[in-house]
């Protein structure tokens, strides 16, 4: 749904409370998390979606990498899963919905993840995602707001997905364009995660449907800091800066623009296309870590050596200006 | 007679499209682009600009939006 409509429907609904729960609705994190002992925490999180991609087995990887990312965004390890398919029965053939679940399968083998069963139901439309069980350390959960002055911002992967998808459906993407947002939507977050936990990280978040300043607005609000955002150092998919242009982009990222643009300060110089793909809602996202300035370029180095190329330093958390965006070139 | 390229009900990118088709079509002169959503109203708007199109005017009625463009 749009940033906004859910807040509308839960705004005074009052939630039970357990003095073991240290990530709850309130806080509006990535994935809620549950003190089981003093050493273990569990993570719980489900995400599902209509089909981005034409290939069914392509599709059930994104998927699965997507709900799975969630986990990884709080500093855990995903452990067990559940499917959760509506599929259209009598106007499709079983057989793609037996490619999803194998794309889904092979992604969860690939995370170590086992699947402990799932859901489904006749829907006219076909949904496919997963419920994702993961543990932490209590004390080591990475929540979005605790920023800390002079931290440094890492993003782990390229945006442009939302806008690649709109040039996909409008048959004007180029092979190497679908190719290499394919597979970029399909690529765990694990790798990432595993790699940040050698490095004091203060808070980290996955980029998904909000846009990278939908999720930075998410870390800002009610953190006590501002964030400012070095456009040109944030990786972008090549191709999505002329898709934008020529006007490819989702209606997605003008709600995370209309709900978001108040607390936002942006340089004239930032040209419109770069600011749509700012909005641009991503699917399967790369991780946004917050990390101490000191280690910032030895996280981006050891990121890169594990193959994730496109890792880049792309802003700081500010003391001021509080509780706001600030977008320079 | 202005030519019109009427993507109304159409989500995007389709009017998007219909709008770069019409305009390698015709190469030069006038368009109206008849849309209703917001998001239409921005997409067509840089399609139209990225193609060396100038937005001359854009409308809002009970219908949606109007946008002229020409070149």
């Amino acid at each position: 749904m749009p940033p906004g409509d859910l807040e509308r429907a839960l705004c005074g609904l009052e939630f039970p409370t357990d003095s073991n729960l240290i990530v709850g609705l309130d806080r509006a994190d990535d994935a809620g998390v549950y003190k089981i002992t003093d050493d273990i925490a569990m993570i719980q999180t489900v995400d599902f979606f209509t089909p981005i991609v034409d290939d069914p087995y392509w599709f059930g990887q994104i998927a699965a990498a997507n709900a799975l990312s969630d986990v990884y965004a709080m500093g855990g390890v995903p452990k067990t899963a559940m499917n959760i398919v509506a599929f259209p029965i009598k106007q499709m053939d079983i057989s793609i919905l037996r490619k999803i679940i194998q794309g889904g399968l092979d992604k969860m083998r690939e995370a170590g993840v086992v699947l402990v069963g799932g859901h489904s139901v006749e829907d006219k439309e076909l949904k496919y995602g997963l419920s994702v069980t993961g543990f932490v350390h209590p004390d080591r959960v990475l929540t979005k707001k605790a920023l800390n002055a002079g931290d440094l911002l890492i993003l782990t992967k390229p945006l442009g997905t939302g806008i690649i998808n709109t040039a996909i459906k409008g048959g004007l993407a180029s092979g190497e364009a679908i190719e290499f947002v394919t597979h970029l939507m399909a690529t765990l977050n694990r790798d990432a995660a595993e790699v940040m936990k050698g490095f004091p990280v203060h808070a980290c978040t996955d980029i998904t449907g909000f846009g990278l300043i939908g999720h930075v607005a998410e870390m800002v609000v009610d953190s006590g800091f501002g964030i400012s955002l070095w456009s040109e150092k944030i990786p972008i998919i090549p191709e999505a800066v002329d898709y934008a242009a020529m006007g490819l982009v989702p209606a997605g990222a003008y709600n995370n623009r209309k709900f978001r643009e108040g607390m936002v300060d942006i340089s004239p110089s930032v040209k419109q296309a770069v600011l749509d793909i700012l909005y641009d809602p991503q699917t399967s996202g790369g991780l946004l870590i917050s990390v101490e300035k000191e280690s910032a370029g030895d996280l981006v180095n050891e990121l890169k050596k594990k193959g994730i190329d496109d890792a880049a330093v792309i802003g700081e958390v500010l003391t001021e200006p509080k509780g706001r965006i600030v977008v320079n070139p | 007679m202005s030519i019109i390229v009427d993507a109304k009900g159409l989500s995007c990118p389709q009017p998007v499209l219909m709008t770069l088709n019409k305009i390698k079509e015709i190469k030069k002169g006038e368009i109206i682009v008849k849309v209703d959503t917001d998001t239409s109203k921005e997409n067509v708007s840089r399609a139209a600009q990225s193609q060396g199109w100038e937005v001359a005017d854009i409308q809002e009625n009970k219908e949606g939006y109007q946008l002229t463009i020409r070149k």
